[in-house]
């Protein structure tokens, strides 16, 4: 057993530990974030050994499973994953912080599921052989489900029902996919496998491929979300505790666009170029609508919600630019979107604890007791709304970079999604932040704690990082990159 | 050039490190070292600006460029970008301006600014400012000039909305932030096509390359990097935030929305001009919004009855001049007037908060009157300021505006030159009624105010001086036929050589700017003189003319009419409501319905629960996979 076993199999350990010290008041949590410190070290550890001028699947590791079937405990790391495991094992002990005070019942069990889904979500980002990746997958919703359905809102049981029949819809068209190829697999080499690596080399028609990518893109386009599967996205945000926000935001979402990137498009070009003209459109959709919705939300949670889908809209645009600069943008924007939609989600439940409402007419004129946690929200935002020096910036410049080259109608069309990103904005930091202190509740309210701190502040540094020396972030890219790109229809848009 | 490429850095860096410690600990430093580091860190940076200023002109002329390489900021697949800068003519004059006028003002600032709460940040942000400013001028490429573009973008944001408890201060910088994020996507779709076309975006790698490309692809950069210059330098039809943005501090409007950022649409197009002396039809529309900008800015200016509105309408004006250069290929003579208009626009704007200092706060000009006995400092310098800014010479302005005329008309743009000078007339007439209503006749406030009347402390009234001083002389340095500015730029702007012209001709015109600038001094004289309560019986009953300019022709309301109100219609009620809601998620569970319906008619589902569903699904699953996996082996 290897590195990328253990990301796979500590978290898990955690959990186990974490649900049986339940009769222990605060060793939950304690537990649940040495456990997740744990894993972010040794997440740490994989970039150091990682090497970035290989292109290739590396530290791979396999283990027999089911070898009549041609199922193996199949794992790999390449430049697209990396960030991704970094992000998931980054992001999560800053899940349990911001749960340290808001989750006070059946703790044990809120971190045990919070590790268990740290656990899967690593699965689905490591895992090469294609029915290791979807069981991974599948399994990820059972723990977000129950943590919306148990630790949610009000309406927690219609958020959590319609998050988990959206998601699963798709994904049963995708099984049928991954079975039909599975097949082909089998009859063509005689050797039934799940091999990712081998699929790449399977021989289908332009008919199979439409159809094969569009039962994975399924599955993929709801996880996203693509305009117009989108609706479950601000319902379960809204129900969603703090931590599940983080998580589904920051990392959920990005599954949808990773599947994309891994098997999606990589497995049936043909089939991806054929949809090539009404993703871009659904994309550059997202972006201005999901913009346009986020202005006129009354809900904090909704409005970042809709802006989520607008910037994932980006997301597709880049992928599907089928350019270097283009696939790069789209996954350092994925990295970017983790960090700043998290801070806002983390920092919107810093809100909630203090006024028990997230309406943002109910608030207003918060700087004035809560100067610094309005400077770090400011930072967050500007971030968000893509200004230069910080990481939002390069993640949409290179995106429209690449859509520039490939299709320019649609990058000029997405650009004006630059523009509205600063309108909702700004308009709430202006209704929430500013302003006089209308409502005495609003008044007197305590700063960022020292834990509260310690959560935003590694956020703020990678932030300022990623976006004053992109390169750490791009450079372990290229290889893998280029050969998506090289693997995909070049000028896909000419005809 | 020794020392230049070692200090340049320095010089955006050191303000850039002083904002930082002033916002972590300036409050802890107390307000008399706030102010006290953050004007040390621009006077810094203006020392450094000089030695390097000094080093530039000390060298051939044919090897006043250097590039300082810092890191390589963004790469992927074939673009890059660096954080280069760049040391030539144009970004040494401009960083020596930058810091120049911005150490004075942070100087005022200590003065002025006594007794805010909040002093620490107040000089984080404008020390930010500085350095994000600098960052724009001595930037190597469109990309790195984008990160202080914006950057410069948001100081402005947050100075005009730095008593964020007034909802008007906080609308006005929301609205300039936004307004500038227009123009700002022209800007970035600028630089994406400049990328696919040439490859590049370094200033000195795509410009030499110009010449291989069509005009056809040129014009579409030109004018789309033009667009950002129409947001960030206030032209029409994108001006609208300027006059709201005065309600920010008053050094902040001298500095940001007079003297330097705005003026950055200028030096942007100044340091792209071989692209635009390529581009006839992007050069003809930088001429006509200048033109246009100008003239209508200055009827605007003509009727506003906020002191600092009229000097904001005025810098849109200016501006729009400064682009009127261009347009007509001077690009020399639109940086001499974006000099020479730092010093007298910031020294106007350091008056009137002078002026306000001893008014508490009083802005209106129908409230002023007879300052000129109380605040002999800031009336004499005013005056400075208003003859530079009117044409009269030998102050600054009437250098600067005669040569940028005088180059319309010699390069044969009459209907340029022509609304230039009636702008010119305008000018000196809306100066001249500031001038009497503010300064001659009797007080018009209160009583209590009267008494209180007093010249600001000496903090404020030596920038005052100093400013004043620079309106006086500055102009010398583009004397027509010994211009040194001219000389100094010229090999770096890609100037055509100007068309011949008639000596006497030039002089005419010259004189005849002269008796237009006096004639609306003199105007505005008699009228406001002779009339003392004019003023007031025009804002008790406007003419309807009186009233379209006094609102700026109403474009605000027309935009809200036509922009604001519709978006947020249609994101409100028909995207959200009828779409979202009804449609798409209406359709959705329409479908969870049908499916429930039928479930419960086949029994399966009655609890309706997830459990069951669970089961069926992986039912499902098992029952597919053992289909395939049987038939598999049946086939083989």
């Amino acid at each position: 057993m290897g590195l990328l076993t253990f990301l796979i199999l500590v978290p898990l350990a955690g959990s186990v530990m974490v649900g049986i010290s339940g009769r222990w008041a605060h060793w939950p949590r304690r537990l649940a974030l040495s456990f997740s410190l744990v894993v972010l070290v040794l997440a740490a550890l994989l970039w150091a050994r990682f090497d970035p001028a290989q292109a290739e699947y590396q530290l791979v590791e396999s283990l027999r499973w089911a070898p009549s079937l041609g199922i193996s405990f199949l794992v790999g790391v390449d430049g697209m994953s990396l960030f991704l495991l970094l992000l998931t094992a980054f992001l999560t002990p800053l899940s349990v912080l911001a749960s340290w005070e808001s989750i006070q019942e059946k703790t044990a069990a809120y971190y045990a599921l919070l590790l268990v889904l740290e656990s899967l979500m690593m699965g689905v980002f490591l895992a090469l052989d294609v029915f290791l990746f979807y069981v991974f997958w599948e399994a990820v919703l059972v723990p977000m489900y129950l943590l919306i359905g148990v630790w949610g809102g009000e309406r927690r049981i219609y958020a959590a029902i319609k998050f988990f029949l959206f998601t699963m819809g798709g994904s049963v068209l995708m099984l049928v996919g991954i079975l039909f190829c599975y097949h082909l697999q089998d009859v063509q080499t005689g050797a039934p496998s799940f091999d990712l690596r081998l699929w790449q080399g399977l021989v289908m028609s332009q008919d199979t491929q439409q159809w094969l990518f569009l039962a994975f893109f399924a599955g993929f386009a709801i996880k996203i979300p693509i305009f117009p599967l989108h609706t479950w996205l601000p319902d379960a945000h809204v129900e969603a505790p703090t931590a599940g926000s983080v998580i589904l935001a920051g990392i959920l979402l990005k599954m949808g666009a990773y599947g994309l990137l891994r098997f999606a498009v990589p497995l049936f070009p043909e089939g991806a170029r054929t949809f090539t003209p009404a993703i871009l459109t659904l994309a550059v959709i997202g972006i201005l609508y999901g913009a346009l919705l986020a202005m006129v939300q009354p809900d904090l949670k909704r409005l970042v919600a809709y802006s989520s889908v607008s910037h994932l809209g980006f997301v597709v645009l880049g992928i599907f630019s089928f350019d270097v600069a283009g696939v790069e943008g789209a996954l350092f924007q994925m990295l970017s979107h983790g960090l700043s939609t998290g801070a806002l989600f983390i920092m919107v439940g810093m809100i909630y604890d203090r006024r028990h409402t997230r309406a943002i007419e109910d608030l207003g004129g918060l700087k004035k007791s809560m100067p610094r946690f309005a400077g770090v929200f400011l930072i967050v935002l500007l971030s968000s709304m893509g200004l230069p020096g910080l990481s939002g910036f390069v993640g949409e410049f290179l995106v429209l970079l690449g859509a520039f080259q490939t299709a320019p109608p649609f990058a000029v069309a997405a650009a004006l999604g630059v523009i509205l990103a600063a309108i909702y904005l700004l308009w709430m930091y202006k209704r929430v932040m500013l302003g006089e202190v209308k409502n005495p509740a609003n008044d007197h309210l305590p700063d960022l704690s020292r834990r509260e701190g310690m959560i935003l502040l590694p956020i703020v540094i990678l932030i300022l990082w990623m976006g004053v020396a992109p390169g750490t972030f791009l450079r372990p890219l290229d290889g893998t990159v280029e050969r998506f790109v090289s693997r995909t229809p070049s000028g896909a848009l000419e005809e | 050039m020794g020392n230049a490429s070692r200090l340049l850095p320095l010089i955006p860096l050191i303000p850039g490190i002083s904002s930082l410690v002033l916002a972590l600990f300036g409050r802890a430093m107390g307000r008399a070292w706030a102010g006290r580091l953050a004007s040390g860190a621009v006077g810094a940076s203006l020392v450094l600006a000089a030695i390097v200023f000094a080093d530039v002109t000390g060298a051939a002329p044919g090897q006043r460029a250097i590039t300082v390489q810092l890191f390589e900021w963004v790469a992927a697949g074939s673009f890059h970008a660096r954080a280069a800068l760049v040391l030539d003519p144009l970004s040494s004059i401009m960083a020596l301006v930058v810091t120049g006028v911005g150490f004075v003002i942070h100087v005022y600032s200590q003065g002025y600014m006594v007794g805010e709460r909040d002093i620490g940040r107040y000089f984080s942000y404008l020390n930010l400012f500085i350095a994000f400013m600098l960052l724009l001028v001595l930037a190597e490429n469109l990309l790195f000039m984008f990160v202080g573009w914006e950057g410069v973008g948001l100081c402005s944001y947050l100075l005009i909305g730095f008593w964020f408890e007034r909802e008007t201060a906080n609308a006005a910088g929301m609205k300039a932030f936004i307004v500038n994020r227009i123009g700002d996507f022209g800007f970035l779709i600028g630089i994406l096509m400049t990328f696919v076309v040439f490859g590049t975006v370094s200033f000195a790698e795509f410009l030499p390359l110009v010449p291989t490309q069509d005009a056809r692809v040129l014009n579409a950069i030109g004018i789309l990097l033009f667009v950002g210059a129409i947001g960030k330098s206030a032209q029409i039809p994108l001006h609208v935030w300027l006059p709201d943005a005065m309600v920010g501090p008053t050094p902040v409007s001298a500095l940001i929305h007079a003297a330097t950022m705005v003026t950055a649409g200028v030096y942007m197009v100044a340091r792209t001009a071989p692209l635009y002396a390529e581009a006839p039809m992007a050069l003809g529309l930088v001429g006509a919004i200048g033109a246009v900008t100008a003239l209508l800015a200055a009827t605007i200016a003509l009727a506003q009855e906020d002191l600092k509105r009229v000097l904001a309408y005025s810098t849109v004006s200016q501006l729009g001049y400064m682009f009127l250069a261009c347009g007509v290929g001077a690009f020399s003579a639109a940086i001499f007037h974006l000099v020479t208009h730092a010093f007298f626009k910031a020294l106007l704007f350091l008056c009137a908060g002078s002026v306000m200092h001893a008014l508490a706060g009083e802005t209106n000009i129908r409230k002023m009157g007879g300052l000129r006995e109380r605040l002999p400092v800031t009336y004499r310098t005013f005056v400075m300021g208003t003859l530079a800014l009117a044409g009269i010479p030998p102050f600054a302005g009437f250098f600067s505006k005669d040569e940028a005329l005088w180059s319309a008309f010699r390069e044969g743009y009459f209907l340029l030159w022509a609304a230039g000078l009636a702008g010119a007339f305008l000018t000196a007439l809306y100066m001249g009624r500031l001038w009497i209503l503010v300064f001659e006749g009797r007080f018009r406030g209160g009583s209590e105010t009267a008494q209180a009347l007093e010249e600001s402390p000496p903090s404020m009234t030596w920038p005052l001086w100093a400013l004043a001083a620079g309106s006086a002389v500055v102009g010398f340095i583009g004397i027509p036929h010994h211009s040194w500015i001219e000389t100094f730029l010229a090999p770096y702007l890609a100037v055509k050589s100007p068309r011949p012209s008639s000596f006497y001709l030039e002089a005419s015109l010259m004189t005849l700017n002269v008796v237009i600038a006096a004639g609306g001094l003199l105007l505005a004289r008699r009228v406001y003189s002779a009339e003392p309560g004019l003023p007031e019986t025009m804002a008790k009953e406007p003419g309807r003319l009186h009233r379209l300019l006094r609102e700026g022709y109403r474009v605000d309301a027309l935009y809200d009419v036509l922009i604001v109100r519709p978006v947020l219609l249609l994101s409100r009620v028909v995207l959200w409501r009828a779409v979202d809601r009804s449609l798409v998620d209406g359709s959705i569970n329409g479908w969870a319905r049908l499916v429930r319906v039928g479930g419960e008619g086949l029994r399966l589902s009655q609890s309706g629960n997830l459990r069951l569903y669970l089961f069926f699904l992986f039912a499902g699953v098992m029952a597919l996979l053992g289909w395939m996996i049987l038939g598999t082996t049946w086939a083989s």
